[in-house]
């Protein structure tokens, strides 16, 4: 089947972004396809590659890069969640004159779009939130 | 992307408070330019997004309930309010902002966006949905 993703919260208050993490895991191992993750509201934090939880301590951002890299996930962050949250990629960047990026490996910044075509384009959105 | 589904966005949560609300709409009018068949629910506390007369003066933050306004604009005319959320808060309709849109297909009779509907009836719709956004 193929699934569409949408995560609606940060990666350590809610545990919806570790839900998130290990449904697409074991969907992919089951033989799925995942046409997209959309990232959204606090959701856009997951997809900061600055975080540095304890060694004893899942990394969530470095865990959904890894899953990314391993399977060719599209990770998608959205724009207008992004730019309220201070998550910033190379073209943001640019664009409103920050003096960095955080953006981690995998993931990229896009329009509400992609979240409304993934949910025409699979045939079952999960939403993980509060 | 000619594909049509029945798109359904569930707004559980009070305007103000958290940011759900309020992003929840940014994705309906996003959403909106796909035309897709659209339809949204208000339930719980998400009723309160509909009340007239919201005043965030004190907050502080942006009041955007003038936006559901627009709804109707853009052909997202169908929202359900669920009547047993409305009840446990004590509200009716009244308290609700008269929304409308134009029927096209009635000589663009002005009509109601909003129709409250049971517990039951609004499940009965929720089934009939293709994909469902929880807010």
């Amino acid at each position: 089947m193929k699934f569409a993703i949408q995560v609606n919260e940060g990666p350590y208050n809610h545990e919806a972004s570790v839900s998130a993490l290990n449904f697409t895991k074991a969907a992919l191992e089951a033989g799925h396809e995942i046409f997209r993750v959309f990232f959204y509201h606090d959701g856009v934090n997951n997809g900061t590659r600055f975080t540095s939880p304890p060694q004893d301590d899942i990394n969530i951002a470095n865990s959904w890069s890894a899953l990314a890299d391993k399977h060719g996930l599209d990770l998608v962050v959205c724009v207008a969640a992004a730019q309220r949250r201070g998550i910033v990629d190379q073209g943001e960047q640019e664009r409103q004159g920050k003096d960095g990026n955080n953006i981690a490996p995998g993931f990229r910044i896009s329009g509400l779009g992609q979240l409304i075509e993934a949910g025409i384009q699979s045939e079952r959105l999960v939403v993980f939130g509060d | 992307m000619s594909e049509i589904k029945k798109f359904m966005y569930i707004n559980r949560k009070a305007p103000y408070g958290t940011i759900y609300a309020w992003e929840s709409l940014e994705v309906v009018l996003i959403g909106a330019a796909f035309e897709q068949d659209v339809s949204v629910a208000f339930v719980d506390d998400g009723v309160y997004q509909l009340c007239k007369g919201q005043d965030t003066t004190g907050l502080g933050i942006k009041n955007f309930s003038a936006t559901y306004r627009a709804l109707g604009d853009y052909d997202v005319n169908k929202l359900y309010v669920e009547k047993e959320s409305l009840d446990a808060r004590g509200l009716t309709l009244d308290d609700l902002m008269p929304l409308k849109y134009e029927d096209e297909n009635d000589d663009y009779a002005e009509k109601d966006s909003i129709r409250v509907v049971s517990s039951k009836e609004l499940a009965e719709i929720f089934d009939q949905q293709e994909v469902l956004f929880n807010f």
